[in-house]
């Protein structure tokens, strides 16, 4: 036996070898009624494995550890789970609240912080251990909690994020993890139903639902509170119903612009960046969700509420114009754009596929087959503020 | 025959308004994605309220019918009277109150 030890020790490190495994190209794509997460490898077109038993997944996102080897799965349920990339495995695993909508991880990639429906707030935990760091109720009012919307990371190890039920803009720094420092922003709008960062990591960008317009947070000049953009735009217009919120996530900077859904309109905003003024609107397929640059910002692409999720217009930033409307199938909840841009991939929930697209010519590369699936994330983001 | 077209009539109104297997199975597809969609793939609620039994308990058929169709004015519920008509809106509605029929 004494004998074998060393022989198996040499065989497991070859073994180990032999799987070596580089992960910045890898991304994760989630089953949303399985509850199970694809690991991917975005060069070669490949499934890798499938992680199980992620709980309810019908709302997911995920981060990446900024060494590109975890991942973080934020689900429904209140769900948080550690994947392993190089492993295949589930690292850790914790069920933190009831009902929770996302979640973020710090500029020095050793906090994770997740939003929470039920019961309302933030919380952040150890990204190494999952270990619980801090507890951020929303309360708000007379003994109320508020949903916890658009949670995203900021430079100087900051959180931000909105509260739907308050109307409020909230920002935690972390610089020390036992006492977070907390700034509140009353009365930004009724119901932000989602938030984004602007890739470098300046405006925070909060959606309203209940009112039109967007709430602006300049991060670098935070003492001038948050400003309302287009608080007029859409005003006296009939709203068309909204048969999925827009998603803010992939901020769609481009040039002098930038693209957000309008809410209860077929439209694309244009909103001029140096001014927060409405620069122009493209008319599209439906209410928009996702509105995404490709990494160059010169196409957005946008997908579309029920009943029109069968389609995917691409907008050319070149003239402001739609450029061309495909239908990749049926069900197309998400996309993911390859760190460079030349090619996306998206989900098509009621096809069971992921479709990859040649950005460029707009033509089909490959499909892989993926059950329900509804979010795409590659491991890029390890590297992107406010993803 | 005859017997067989009296048995099919029986059945026929036995099951008036209940949606063919083909269109349940797009409802329940659509409970489970686009509603779920704001209430959860579980129905527990997300940004809307949750619609398990326990919630919906001691709301009439009616309301419930008609917050399906005509959505609800000031909240993100929207209007599904484009996509199913009453009977359809009627059977989800007892889907939801009997969860342990959902696939």
């Amino acid at each position: 036996m004494t004998k074998l030890l060393p022989f198996l020790a040499f065989l497991l490190s070859f073994n180990a070898l032999a799987e070596l495994r580089a992960t910045g190209d890898l991304g994760i794509v989630i089953e949303r009624e399985d509850g199970n997460a694809l690991i991917i490898n975005t060069t070669e077109h490949k499934r890798l494995a499938k992680i199980e038993k992620l709980g309810d997944l019908s709302h997911a996102s995920v981060v990446f550890s900024r060494d590109q080897r975890y991942a973080y799965v934020f689900g429904r349920d209140g769900g948080l789970t550690k994947i392993d990339m190089l492993k295949d495995a589930i690292d850790k695993r914790i069920i933190q609240a009831g009902n929770s909508i996302g979640g973020a991880i710090s500029q020095d990639g050793k906090l994770i912080a997740v939003s929470n429906y039920t019961p309302g707030g933030v919380k952040v935990f150890s990204s190494d251990t999952l270990e619980l760091v801090a507890d951020i109720p929303s309360d708000y009012g007379d003994g109320l909690r508020s949903k916890v919307v658009g949670l995203v990371d900021a430079p100087g190890q900051r959180f931000v994020f909105s509260l739907f039920d308050a109307g409020e803009i909230w920002m935690a720094d972390f610089k020390n993890p036992k006492s977070p420092v907390m700034k509140k922003f009353p009365n930004i709008g009724k119901q932000p139903y989602d938030a984004l960062m602007s890739p470098d990591g300046h405006y925070y960008i909060a959606g309203l639902f209940g009112e039109p317009g967007l709430a602006l947070l300049d991060l670098w000049n935070t003492e001038a509170g948050v400003k309302r953009i287009l608080p007029d735009y859409g005003k006296d217009d009939e709203k068309l119903p909204v048969y999925k919120m827009p998603h803010l996530e992939g901020w769609a900077v481009a040039g002098d612009y930038v693209f957000a859904p309008a809410i209860g309109q077929h439209k694309v905003l244009v909103i001029d960046k140096k001014t927060w003024e409405l620069h122009d609107t493209i008319a599209v397929a439906g209410q928009p969700v996702f509105v995404m640059a490709r990494p160059d910002a010169r196409q957005v692409w946008v997908n579309f509420a029920f009943p029109d999720n069968n389609q995917l217009q691409v907008i050319d930033v070149k003239d402001l114009s739609l450029h061309k409307t495909l239908s990749p199938g049926k069900g197309v909840l998400h996309m993911e754009f390859t760190p460079r841009g030349e090619q996306v991939w998206v989900a098509l929930r009621d096809d069971n596929q992921l479709v990859v697209y040649d950005t460029d010519t707009l033509q089909e590369i490959t499909r892989l087959p993926a059950n329900k699936p509804n979010g795409i994330f590659f491991s890029s983001r390890a590297h992107k503020i406010g993803l | 025959m005859f017997k067989l077209l009296v048995l099919m009539l029986a059945a026929t109104a036995t099951f008036a308004g209940e949606p063919s297997p083909e269109r349940q199975s797009t409802l329940r597809n659509m409970l489970n994605h686009d509603c779920g969609a704001c209430h959860g793939l579980t129905l527990k609620g997300g940004l809307g309220p949750a619609l398990l039994p326990d919630a919906l308990a001691g709301k009439p058929d009616d309301l419930l019918i008609s917050t399906i169709l005509n959505g609800r004015p000031g909240t993100a519920m929207p209007p599904w009277q484009p996509f199913m008509n009453r009977d359809e809106a009627a059977w989800l509605v007892g889907i939801l109150r009997k969860p342990e029929t959902k696939p």
